[in-house]
């Protein structure tokens, strides 16, 4: 979809809000970058990028209410995270292990978001099992008659477990309030999706499940939000789930433990680097005058000074004391239900 | 007081759940029809079909769902038709019930019921027969509660209802039909954790729970009337977490400790117990710590000649009393 001053009317986008999805991009993409290299430095053990995927997550999480509608979120999605109001300091306080990081308080590997009052829920590291967590939230939100919709992120890795396929089932026979999204980059790790599906776009597969599924572009933040828009509709007026299949591309290897040299050419990983989704709506913003070199230069300058600030002071911030450890493996303070 | 069987013993424990808080759902396989075993018999007519709620035959994403539903102000029970079917859960139970609270440095917590038949003695071949309270008592983060009497069942499963954390609730489903007991009228919990000295003794310490509570009680009765061996009997009811304190004064007072459990013997909670015994009450004991347990065979075959050989009974336990007694 073409970016023009028409098609961003349809989306009821005002200049601000477009600044902010590119803000947002480029924070996301600065606190990953970030990352990499202060594990690089030897100051964490491991990091996972969400570079490349910044338009699919910013397009998706900014047609949701923060603190009102649930995300159960994966590992790439820094941006996500940020979108809904997660802060740098509160993302590097993850890489650092700090005492304070909201996500797990040092106990998750970095990348796994979580923050109670903006509802991104805890999730772990096996692929898709936060996907049944949100078919719940949204089934809860139905049996409630609440005003909520929940939104499951994933990889297209994940759309080969049971757990995607039986919550793809669950969500359709209850019409549940909800929406995947697919961050589609075309490996599981290293096994290119020929090797994982024996059809070109998983949003076939929803009609199986008897809703829609969409495949788009996922490096044009505009034509995800677009569609967002349209299922986040759909969920709340009670219609049901869609599945949004957003076609994007891993800019980096999948962890600070991969050399991804060995399963992708670098022509290809160059030829995706062409359609860098932040390059990509930089230049149309520029088009559509929302943007200058000089305003660009400014928003530039204040990302990387928010992530230098965020950096130094996460640094200095305190580690978990060793023995709290043994804490939080039950509910504590004799809370109870009854 | 009105004589209760096991399942409508659970069945009344849910339903009046469920009148008290209407946060509380059940949802599982064939619920709404009122279950293979009939836990919920006329819950729909009362409650609603959302309320109790028919779900797709998919055991990770019932258990999945559970936990997210909880996680938005909904405390579900989740039913698996059979413990053994449980197993495609396993990663919803290990990777995300136990650990959600934990991981999320206690921001987020999953107050789940997950019930579940288990148990053998029904013929009910290796499918239909499985003890897995051994996996789960595992699992920090995790409640594991064996039941196998009604009166039992009916508090212990109130007390999970209400447990703000995730609890594995496993019926033996012998003991389902198996005896009436007299159950109260108003409204009662056992806490979880709380062990039961089934019969008072002072020869040996007898461990268990499930139905070997049963057998061991008669093998316990047979002895007392034929060798006038003395035998405490004491039902942990929960396996995770257990009661160490009533099991290690009981065996610092007899001087021996039997421990008697359905599951095969590899690796099965009373190897837990055993060594618990061994490490802390050694000064006391005046006799090997023994298990009598199923053979490590895939428990168990549909035969009854075959299940029956494989089955702990109370013939089994009282020659097994008998040879720590003469120790």
């Amino acid at each position: 979809m073409a970016i023009t001053k028409e098609a961003i009317k349809t989306f009821g986008l005002t200049e601000e809000q477009l600044l902010e999805m590119h803000y947002k991009m480029l924070l996301a993409r600065a606190v990953s970058v970030r990352q990499r290299v202060l594990q690089r430095m030897g100051k964490g053990p491991m990091t996972f990028s969400g570079e490349g995927h910044e338009a699919v997550q910013v397009g998706t999480a900014f047609a949701l209410r923060p603190g009102r509608d649930w995300v159960f979120a994966y590992y790439r999605d820094v941006a996500v995270a940020l979108t809904v109001g997660m802060t740098p300091v509160e993302i590097l306080r993850g890489f650092f292990a700090r005492r304070d990081d909201i996500s797990s308080g040092g106990r998750n590997m970095p990348s796994h978001f979580s923050h109670p009052d903006l509802r991104i829920v805890s999730g772990s590291a096996p692929i898709a099992t936060q996907i049944p967590h949100a078919v719940g939230a949204a089934l809860a939100a139905k049996l409630r008659k609440l005003d909520e919709i929940s939104v499951a992120y994933f990889g297209d890795g994940a759309t080969s477990t049971g757990d995607w396929h039986e919550s793809m089932n669950f969500a359709g026979v209850h019409k549940l309030p909800m929406v995947f999204v697919c961050e589609f980059n075309g490996y599981a790790i290293s096994v290119p999706w020929r090797k994982q599906a024996a059809i070109e776009n998983v949003a076939v597969r929803a009609a199986g499940y008897g809703f829609p599924g969409v495949t788009l572009n996922g490096n044009d933040v505009l034509e995800v939000y677009g569609a967002m828009t349209e299922a986040v509709k759909r969920a709340r007026s009670g219609e049901g789930p869609t599945l949004i299949e957003a076609k994007t591309y891993r800019l980096q290897p999948h962890s600070s433990d991969d050399d991804d040299r060995r399963y992708r050419t670098r022509e290809e990983v160059e030829q995706w680097a062409q359609k860098d989704p932040i390059v990509v709506f930089a230049m149309s913003l520029h088009e559509l005058g929302v943007l200058d070199d000089k305003s660009e230069q400014e928003l530039n300058d204040r990302v990387n000074r928010e992530v230098d600030e965020a950096t130094d002071k996460v640094e200095q911030e305190s580690t978990p004391e060793p023995e709290s450890a043994l804490r939080h493996v039950f509910v504590e303070g004799g809370a109870s239900n009854g | 007081m009105a004589e209760k069987n096991m399942v409508e013993a659970i069945h009344d424990a849910m339903f009046e759940e469920m009148k008290r808080d209407d946060r509380i759902i059940v949802m599982g396989e064939d619920v709404g029809e009122g279950g293979v075993f009939r836990a919920t018999d006329g819950f729909v007519a009362e409650f609603g079909e959302e309320r109790c709620m028919d779900t797709p035959l998919a055991e990770s994403c019932i258990v999945g769902a559970a936990i997210g539903a909880s996680l938005n102000g909904i405390i579900p029970i989740a039913e698996i038709q059979f413990a053994d079917f449980s197993h495609p859960a396993f990663d919803q139970l290990v990777s995300e019930a136990a650990r959600l609270h934990y991981r999320s440095n206690g921001t987020w917590s999953c107050p789940i019921v997950v019930r579940t038949p288990y148990g053998s003695g029904i013929h009910g071949g290796p499918y239909h027969s499985q003890s897995i309270e051994a996996f789960y008592a595992h699992v920090p983060g995790l409640k594991v509660i064996c039941v196998a009497s009604p009166y039992d069942a009916k508090g212990l499963l109130k007390s999970a209802i209400r447990d703000p954390n995730p609890v594995v609730f496993l019926e033996h489903k012998k003991a389902y039909r198996a005896f009436r007991q007299e159950i109260p009228d108003g409204d009662y919990t056992i806490p979880i954790g709380q062990a039961e000295t089934k019969r008072e003794g002072s020869d040996i310490s007898l461990i268990t729970y499930g139905m070997m509570t049963h057998h061991s009680l008669k093998a316990a009765e047979t002895l007392e009337q034929e060798d006038g061996t003395s035998v405490e009997v004491i039902d942990l009811r929960t396996v995770s977490p257990w009661d160490k304190e009533r099991v290690l004064g009981s065996v610092k007072k007899t001087g021996k400790a039997l421990i008697v459990y359905e599951d095969n013997i590899t690796g099965g909670f009373g190897a837990e117990v055993a060594a618990t015994i061994a490490q802390d009450a050694f000064d006391y004991l005046d006799g090997p710590v023994t298990r009598v347990a199923s053979p490590d065979v895939p428990i168990s075959p549909y035969s009854g000649i075959l299940e029956e050989y494989i089955l702990p009974n109370p013939e089994k336990i009282a020659e097994a009393i008998r040879k720590l007694a003469a120790y």
